[in-house]
């Protein structure tokens, strides 16, 4: 508990009568995968805000790295190494695929006052962004417009943006979104990748792709946990097929 | 090298320079032909070009529709008219006081209205305008709505005598091209681009760690302070200097010469102040005329007053199918 890199105590969100975050309390070493699962509507997305500081708790308290983040506003946290990409593709999209990056590069390489000097012939920002992309899979597209990039290269473009952040944890909601097989399959071998070098927190309704990755599975049902464990057992436990049950994800799971 | 002269042989290139060696030549063709009317006109066009370049900085690139931008116009004019009322005719002094005031009440009206977002934004840069402007109508000393004549344009010692009409037209546009260019610099620049990343997804911009605020406020302070510059050359220019330079419809033109000429493009604001400002005083001249072929003088005179009725349909067509205005027009003629 002490050395998590992530640890989210009682963290409690209401929207009005709805309960989004019912006293989530969580713990995620360094190294670890940890996936969030849940049906539509269980706080999945909300919690994510919560922890890039979007969203603020009404209680609770987040803490990364040691410090505790709960109040910091969102770029100071993005600047400690908590990085995220968005469920819906939130990117440059008049910018080319190698601006996107150099400018996620760009935010962490001292401030921005500088007034004079061409940023896109910059090596130190143009670099290090070629070796994100190349990372991804994208280095042939990096001149291409965002705009004219496909839903599967932008699903890659968004996990480059915040590769580009140099970042000691990901979290990533729902990276596989909207995406074919053969997209799919490419982004589990990405996130095996940077699994090596990276916490990751990953929210996805993919079961095949979530018990192919995940060190640990927690399962949200109503802004609460109801079970926290290794793949194997999550898959065991009678209360999760109890939630999922008639749910589409439960048909998926049971082919996986 | 001759791959690369055909290609930046577009046809936008070849008007922005045409518009270029036009405006650098319009002195020896007021000598020529002794119109002292087209310098004039093109001194003002220049000067409201410098004003319009200043506005896409934070509307074309920053996204943030000003609506009170002519403000600037005004309060570096009344620095220029007010200390050479007070006896301070030094244009080393009252320059310097333009810029520093116009850039102070941008910080003002930027760290207030750039909290918030959208409609909201817009209102409340038009409600500061509207501020000032009516502070200016109660300016009594400095002659309240009458406005304020400024008898001696300002004074640079034997640097460079700005009584002489031709010297003054060339500086003016010596300080356009200044800062057309220095606009170009500043957008490809680090700085640049996050205030183009916060134009284009804001959300994105804290999420990868910009705390752009910061930086639009900045952008927005030295849009103010280039049209207060602005400001300083055009109540040079016509003597005077009143309230009506910061009525609403002031900011309104700059922001359609912005938009005519093209968002987000260099040459585009200057292309914008030229096409309005040239057709403001063309189209009366061009209905009369047509309209003299078909009623009697003096009615077609009347006609000629409605010159707008032409001008509102023009810009609309612009807006609804030319996105990025004449500059997009024309770079759209390359790839078609």
């Amino acid at each position: 508990m002490a050395d998590a890199l992530l640890r989210i105590d009682d963290l409690t969100k209401r929207f009005g009568g709805v309960v989004a975050s019912d006293g989530i309390t969580l713990a995620i070493p360094p190294g670890e995968l940890h996936a969030i699962i849940g049906p539509n509507g269980a706080g999945k997305t909300t919690l994510i805000g919560q922890l890039t500081g979007e969203i603020a708790p009404d209680a609770g308290r987040i803490h990364f790295a040691g410090r505790d983040i709960t109040a910091l506003p969102v770029h100071l946290r993005s600047a400690l190494g908590l990085a995220r990409s968005f469920q819906i593709t939130s990117l440059f999209l008049d910018f080319t695929a190698l601006d996107n990056v150099a400018l996620a590069v760009q935010a962490h390489a001292g401030h921005s006052f500088q007034f004079w000097r061409n940023a896109r012939t910059d090596p130190a920002l143009r670099e290090p962004a070629r070796a994100v992309l190349a990372q991804v899979g994208l280095a042939h597209r990096a001149e291409e417009l965002c705009a004219n990039l496909s839903h599967g290269e932008h699903r890659a473009l968004e996990i480059a943006m915040a590769l580009a952040t140099r970042p000691s944890m990901l979290l990533l909601d729902e990276p596989m979104a909207g995406m074919g097989p053969d997209e799919s399959a490419r982004m589990v071998r990405t996130l095996k990748e940077l699994k090596k070098s990276l916490t990751i927190l990953l929210i996805e309704h993919d079961m095949e792709a979530v018990f192919a990755l995940a060190d640990r599975i927690t399962v949200l049902v109503y802004g609460r946990i109801i079970a926290s464990d290794a793949p194997t057992a999550i898959r065991a436990n009678e209360e999760v097929r109890k939630a999922y049950l008639g749910a589409p994800d439960e048909q998926q799971d049971a082919h996986g | 090298m001759t791959e690369q002269m055909t290609a930046w042989l577009t046809p936008r290139n070849l008007v922005v320079t045409a518009l270029l060696i036009f405006l650098a030549l319009v002195p020896a063709y007021v000598a020529m032909t002794g119109n002292a009317f087209l310098m004039t006109l093109f001194t003002r066009i220049v000067i409201l070009a410098i004003a319009a370049t200043s506005l896409n900085l934070i509307l074309g690139y920053g996204g943030m529709v000003s609506f009170g931008h002519a403000v600037y116009l005004g309060v570096g004019g009344y620095a220029v008219g007010i200390l050479a009322y007070e006896g301070v005719a030094s244009g080393f002094a009252q320059w310097p006081v333009a810029i520093a005031a116009s850039a102070l009440l941008a910080l003002l009206v930027g760290a207030l209205s750039l909290r918030a977002r959208g409609v909201y934004f817009i209102m409340i840069t038009l409600a500061f305008a509207q501020l000032v402007y009516y502070f200016g109508v109660g300016l009594d000393r400095y002659g309240a709505d009458d406005g304020l004549t400024i008898y001696r344009r300002s004074q640079f010692a034997d640097l460079i005598n700005l009584g002489n009409r031709t010297v003054f037209y060339y500086l003016c546009l010596l300080l356009l091209v200044g800062t057309i260019y220095l606009v170009w610099r500043l957008i490809n620049s680090r700085f640049g681009l996050v205030v183009q990343g916060a134009r284009s997804n804001d959300r994105r911009m804290h999420a990868i760690g910009f705390p752009t605020y910061r930086y639009r406020l900045t952008c927005f302070v030295i849009a103010g302070a280039i049209c207060g510059l602005a400001g300083a050359l055009l109540a040079n220019h016509t003597g005077f200097i009143s309230p009506a330079t910061m009525h609403w419809t002031r900011s309104g033109d700059l922001i359609v010469m912005v938009v005519l000429g093209g968002m987000a493009s260099s040459f585009g604001p200057l292309i914008g102040a030229v096409t309005l400002l040239v057709l403001e005083e063309l189209l009366p001249v061009l209905i009369r005329l047509l309209a003299s072929g078909f009623v009697e003088q003096p009615v077609a005179v009347r006609v000629s007053e409605y010159w707008q009725i032409v001008l509102g349909p023009l810009f609309l067509l612009v807006v609804l199918f030319a996105r990025g205005g004449i500059n997009g027009l024309l770079e759209s003629m390359r790839r078609g």
